[in-house]
């Protein structure tokens, strides 16, 4: 590197000469670091998930003389409750498609939909809870329950933050319109949305499935 | 403790091809001790032949770190001074950032010490490995295969160190004994919390932790009178969580367990509930009969009556648990909260300390002095100040 | 004190204040009570200030609400040396009780407050000194050595700062009220279960480090994405300022690590309040789950910490010799290579635990092959010496002392990194010698190079030599005397958290090592008599050039302080060592031709949040379940109704920009 660093053409003024400085602000779209940011935080979100996953599969045996996965778990209402989840991100599909073409009224109504699947997936899964609690099997019982709950029950918040969130975007989106920052908030709550999805199915594959098998 | 005679090296290197020459670090090992007279490091100067192969790998790790760490700091000082402003180098060259030689060197020179330092961590890891049975006693004897290991069952309490005979069918607390150039299995175990098992004259340390085994190979070479201790920090009494482990002759060792079994205490199964209660600065006790499978119970979290053991819940948890009926059946399953280490505080000053001490048990200090076996220079037993607290409560 | 509320406590009481009570206030405890009403005094003595100058409508105004990263970087420096005189005197407190329990003494704390203060000592240090202070430098220093206007987040960037100090007030609360954790400073289980530790110690530490954690990770993200996005055109990531590089992997590093601290915390406290079983002895806990997850977070933790002063040192080297850095790619492969083995590493902090011999030696070999880069990295630092013209001005002395420590302090880590060797030195005062070797030699030694390097930048006048040069002596030598002697105790078999002894051998080498931390002390003091002096003095020290040591990055392109707006006009770069190939090239500052400047709005919401936080915080380790519920739905709240807030910008208008930089044309013909 002794010699003079090479120099872009593009930042050379008329002559040649290397410019230092912009003559014009260049236009930085606003919010154009928020969905990188957004992603990193997801990620480190899956990180938090990794620890619980981890969590399981160390705990996950440790029944404590109590009841194991094969006596607790009721896979088809679980499926039922993967279903409406998937179909939530369907339904959240849609609301991105719509507000790709500019249409508030359609993009709020798969906003709605989508917010009604997440509450039923929430409700299936709260009956879920309280049926094993009534059974005895609450997360002090042993370190799998615990690991069980810890797991599906983070998800579960996961999801009543992004219904939340989604009342919030809808009141937004009903007060300012689909402006380019309600669309950007929206597109966040789509990869949040998504990846809910994607945590879920790990849940359903390895807490639930491999639960039966064990 | 005398440095006068440190034990050979001969340690890790003697399997393979010789780094170093076996001789230097064994006469390097008093000059590095030199400049401290008489002092007790222990750790540099153990009498057991783990402990003494420990430290042969401090001392060539150390050495060949110094062989790259040295030049780093005279050349760091050297061009410090050299290529000062007022100097006015003739050399400068403000541009001068690459050289591919030197990257390589300097890239290559801590790769090589490495390389060198990860071959010799990967095998006396395996060689000392404290759950590989010694297969020698010093560097020169090696450990006759048919001769019995002796065994020594180690329960860590609230703030105490419980030691089990199980072949002598004895128990002690806070003492420890062997004879010399007898291997010895100890099988670890705590009762509440996490400990360290630590003799730094005897061998490295591991972890006591609850309802789990661990184990510890070692070899007293030289008789002594050395201390132990938790190296892991348990809560309000850890300080004085100590004992002393006493390295004889067989004669005497014989002597000491003679001395163990004419104590009137026995260790059943209430006294041992009794034994787990927290308690600071326990004078040595005896133990003349211990009931069997105590040390079992201990690992197992089951001493205490009522208690389900560990290893008949864990094989029922192998069999896919006991089904949807158990759940609301946690009886005999708790352990954590049966011993109020949180509810404890430390004796309040002038007060004599409220250890739990079942009737019939013989705290040290009672016997005279003679019976108290050889103290190292310099050391003050724990019997010495057992009972009272001389402190007073600050602040 | 009673770590258990009396139990007469009425129903009503409970259900307002929870487990508070009177016996929470140490009264009986003069060296808490005279702290407390020292801090008292200090208090109303700084509010008292505050009011009768009427400072609050400007402190609210410039500094509590702002969004402007360099306001924002000091303050986070501010709060790490508030905190760090915290953190000393615990440590001191340690080395006076160590060098005075023996002999049958009981030294002057008793085992609840020793238990504590070890514990806060290094929550503190580690938590709320070290991490707010390379914060606040990586705050202030990035984004004007990338040429840009803010941070990608500047909003997030003062909520960020508001949560670590809303963490640092949790923290320091449990002095006044109740009592801090007593398990040493990872609260390792089955010790700070409910069943071992049912006061509110552990409480306070979860909570203090929960709601600090939060404000750590999102100004992780925000310093990527800034790292990523805001980039002045032309400068490629091959031309970053290496303090830039190896502050994006430490960035890295925190959004990938601290995740799993938040997480295995969460379980504790699921542990701790539900009474669940994750970490408990019994009904299928595991604690070894804990002490492995908590270590995937602390091993890259320490590199965190680390790297941007590795940087600093780089930068601090190249400027002073005046020379280009040696090996600038191998430097930042050093990096990244540190970055990505520091997750590979962790169980060499319990080798003892009971692993096979051929896991141990796996990451035992891992940890010795850390030692290539970092050692490359030294000698880079060495090669940028040699043929150099070397200014010995403070921040070079304090890099040179870093060398010949930090060698050291890395060599008996690698020691510490031999399995069997490990058995004898782990958790000894050996270990303790080494940590701080490395903490003190490398972070502590690279944040006072680093002030000392950028306070012109920050404040427009130089930091005086006299009391710096005195602090500096001090530190070194003091550091020697306090650490040598703990080497020496860790080979004579001396473990840690000890709060008496019963050989008298070892006393004189704890008497030696409470010397040391007197000199310390010292150095401390001659550290902020520098500040004092250096501000009373500003107009002797003034630099008006903005580039008072001949700097090479952008951060001295602009004035001292930079404008609210760092930059007039977006430079374009086409070097690594930009300012310098400016400066060579014959730049010439444009003075006219001014544009109107986009620039993010002050909010209180940071601060409103972090407040409800702490609220929270106390509702949940008192059990007072009204309080945390209202603040959580406050929370809530005042979040989602930020969000109905889309009027987050202004303009800085072209006449005001004119006027500031039109001031820095005037200052700067003036002098020549």
């Amino acid at each position: 590197m002794a010699s003079a660093p090479t120099v872009d053409a593009a930042f050379l003024d008329k002559d040649g000469n290397p410019l230092f400085h912009l003559e014009h602000e260049p236009h930085h779209p606003e919010g154009s670091s928020t969905m990188l940011g957004f992603w990193i935080y997801l990620m480190s979100d899956c990180l938090i998930f990794a620890c619980l996953f981890a969590t399981y599969a160390v705990l996950g045996g440790n029944y404590a003389a109590g009841p194991g996965p094969k006596d607790l778990f009721d896979l088809p209402l679980v499926a039922l409750n993967t279903a409406m989840l998937l179909f939530s991100s369907i339904t959240y599909g849609f609301a991105m498609l719509a507000m790709e073409k500019n249409r508030v009224a359609a993009t709020q109504g798969w906003l709605a939909i989508t917010g009604l699947f997440g509450l039923a997936f929430l409700g299936i899964e709260l009956y879920e809870f309280a049926h094993l609690i009534h059974e005895g099997a609450t997360p002090m019982r042993s370190g799998f329950l615990s690991a069980f709950f810890a797991l599906v029950g983070t998800h579960g918040l996961h999801v009543t933050f992004g219904i939340i969130w989604l009342v919030t975007l809808m009141a937004q989106v009903a007060k300012k319109g689909l402006i380019p920052a309600n669309q950007r908030r929206l597109m966040c709550l789509s990869m949040f949305w998504h990846f809910l999805d994607v945590v879920w199915i790990g849940v359903f594959t390895f807490v639930y499935l491999m639960g039966m098998l064990r | 403790m005398s440095i006068a005679t440190p034990p050979p090296y001969a340690g890790i290197m003697t399997a393979r091809p010789r780094l170093l020459s076996r001789a230097f670090p064994r006469r390097l090992a008093p000059l590095l001790l030199l400049p401290l007279g008489a002092c007790n490091w222990v750790v540099m100067s153990p009498a057991g032949d783990v402990a003494v192969q420990q430290r042969d790998l401090i001392i060539i790790s150390t050495l060949l770190m110094l062989l790259i760490i040295l030049p780093v700091m005279a050349t760091t000082i050297w061009f410090a001074w050299r290529y000062r402003e007022k100097a006015q180098a003739k050399d400068y060259d403000p541009d001068w950032d690459h050289s591919t030689s030197l990257e390589l060197l300097i890239w290559s020179a801590p790769l090589l010490i490495i390389i060198a330092l990860g071959a010799i961590t990967w095998t006396s890891t395996h060689l000392l490995d404290p759950y590989r049975p010694i297969e020698r006693i010093d560097h020169e004897r090696k450990v006759d295969p048919a001769a019995k290991r002796l065994q020594v069952e180690v329960v860590a309490l609230d703030w105490k160190w419980l030691f089990i005979y199980p072949e002598l069918g004895i128990a002690t607390v806070n003492e420890l004994a062997a004879p010399v150039d007898q291997p010895i299995e100890f099988k670890i175990t705590s009762a509440t919390l996490m400990n360290s098992f630590f003799v730094p004259a005897l061998a490295g340390q591991i972890y006591a932790m609850p309802g789990m085994q661990t184990v510890l190979h070692a070899v007293a070479n030289k008789p002594g009178n050395f201390e132990g201790f938790s190296a892991n920090y348990s809560g309000a009494g850890f300080s004085n969580m100590r004992f002393r482990f006493k390295a004889m002759d067989q004669a005497g060792f014989d002597k000491w367990v003679a001395q163990v079994k004419s104590s009137n205490a026995k260790l059943d199964r209430a006294t041992y509930v009794k034994l787990e209660q927290p308690s600071e600065k326990v004078p040595p006790m005896y133990f003349a009969g211990v009931e069997p499978k105590l040390f079992h119970a201990a690992v197992n979290m089951c001493a205490q009556p009522g208690k389900r053991c560990m290893d008949e819940v864990m094989m029922t948890d192998m069999h896919g648990g006991a089904g949807k009926e158990s759940a609301h059946d946690t009886e005999g399953l708790r352990h954590d909260g049966t011993i109020d280490v949180g509810g404890y505080h430390p004796v309040e000053p002038g007060k004599k300390g409220e250890i739990a001490q079942p009737s019939g048990m013989t705290p040290a200090a009672q016997r005279t002095p003679a019976e108290r076996g050889n103290q190292a220079p310099g050391q003050k037993d724990a019997d010495g100040h057992a009972g009272g607290h001389h402190g007073h409560e600050g602040m | 004190m009673s770590p258990h509320p009396a139990s007469e406590n009425s129903g009503i009481w409970k259900l307002i204040f929870g487990r508070l009570d009177w016996s929470a206030v140490p009264v009986h405890e003069p060296i808490v009570m005279g702290t407390f009403v020292a801090v008292v005094i200090g208090g109303v003595a700084i509010l008292g200030i505050v009011t009768k100058y009427r400072l609050w409508g400007w402190l609210w105004r410039d500094w509590f609400t702002t969004v402007d990263h360099k306001r924002i970087g000091i303050m986070y420096m501010i709060l790490g040396l508030i905190m760090f005189l915290r953190g000393f005197a615990d440590a001191i407190m340690m080395r006076l009780q160590q060098a005075w329990a023996f002999n049958g003494s009981e030294g002057y704390l008793n085992a609840h407050h020793y238990d504590q203060i070890f514990t806060a000592h290094g929550v503190i240090m580690i938590f709320f000194v070290a991490m707010p202070m390379i914060t606040g430098i990586m705050n202030y220093m990035v984004p004007l050595q990338i040429g840009a206007r803010d941070v990608s987040f500047p909003f997030l960037n003062n909520f960020s700062f508001w949560m670590t100090t809303a963490g640092a007030v949790i923290t320091m609360m449990s002095l006044f009220v109740g009592e801090f954790a007593r398990t040493g400073w990872l609260a390792y289980p089955p010790l700070s279960g409910i069943a071992y530790s049912p006061g509110v110690g552990v409480d306070y530490y979860i909570w203090g480090l929960q709601i600090a954690g939060i404000g750590t990770l999102l100004s992780g993200v925000n310093l990527i994405a800034t790292i990523v996005k805001m980039r002045a055109p032309g400068m490629s990531m091959m031309k970053l300022p290496i303090f830039v590089w190896t502050s994006l992997c430490s960035n890295i590093l925190i959004v990938a690590a601290f995740p799993v601290l938040t997480a295995v915390l969460a379980l504790l406290s699921l542990d701790r309040y539900v009474g669940t079983a994750f970490f408990t002895n019994d009904m299928g806990g595991n604690p070894m789950m804990y002490v492995n997850l908590i270590w995937i977070w602390g091993h890259p933790e320490v590199y965190i910490l680390i790297l941007p002063l590795f940087g600093v040192f780089s930068e601090v080297t190249s400027t002073f010799s005046s020379k280009r850095l040696f090996g600038y790619s191998s430097m930042v492969y050093a990096t990244v290579v540190i970055a990505i083995l520091s997750y590979l590493v962790w169980l060499h902090h319990f080798f003892t635990m009971g692993s096979g011999a051929s896991v141990n030696s796996f990451f035992g070999i891992t940890t010795m092959v850390i030692s290539i880069p970092t050692g490359a990295k030294l000698f880079n630092w060495l090669f940028t010496m040699y043929r150099g013209r070397i200014r010995f001005e403070l921040p070079m002395m304090w890099t040179v002392a870093f060398m010949l420590t930090f060698v050291v302090g890395g060599m008996t880590g690698v020691l510490l990194a031999v399995p069997p060797a490990d058995f004898v030195l782990h958790n000894s005062l050996f270990l303790i010698a080494h940590f701080h070797n490395v903490i003190i030699g490398g972070v502590l030694f690279g944040l006072f190079a680093a002030i000392n390097y950028w306070w012109p930048k920050a404040f427009g006048f130089k930091l005086e030599t006299k009391w710096g040069k005195r602090s500096f002596w001090l530190w070194v030598v003091g550091f020697w005397v306090a650490f040598m002697p703990l080497y020496v105790l860790g080979l004579m078999g001396v473990t840690r958290r000890m709060r008496v002894f019963d050989d008298p051998s070892l006393q004189i080498w704890f008497q030696i090592a409470a010397l040391g931390a007197v000199m310390i002390a010292a150095g401390i003091a001659c550290m902020f008599i520098q500040f004092a002096v250096s501000i009373m003095n500003r107009d002797k020290l003034r630099d008006t050039t903005g580039d008072p040591w001949d700097g090479r990055t952008l951060e001295w392109a602009t004035s001292s302080p930079p404008p609210d707006y760092n930059f007039a006009f977006t430079p374009v770069i086409h070097d690594g060592d930009a300012w310098a190939d400016m400066k060579k090239r014959g730049y010439q500052r444009p003075v006219s031709g001014f544009e109107p400047i986009h620039m993010p709005s002050n909010t209180g919401t940071g601060v409103i949040l972090a407040g409800l936080s702490v609220a929270f915080g106390v509702g949940m380790i008192w059990y007072m379940w009204w309080l945390a519920g209202l603040s959580f739905i406050g929370i809530l709240a005042v979040a989602i109704g930020h969000t109905f807030n889309y009027k987050r910008d202004f303009y800085i208008p072209e006449d005001v920009v004119e006027s500031t930089e039109g001031e820095r044309t005037r200052s700067l013909a003036m002098q020549g």
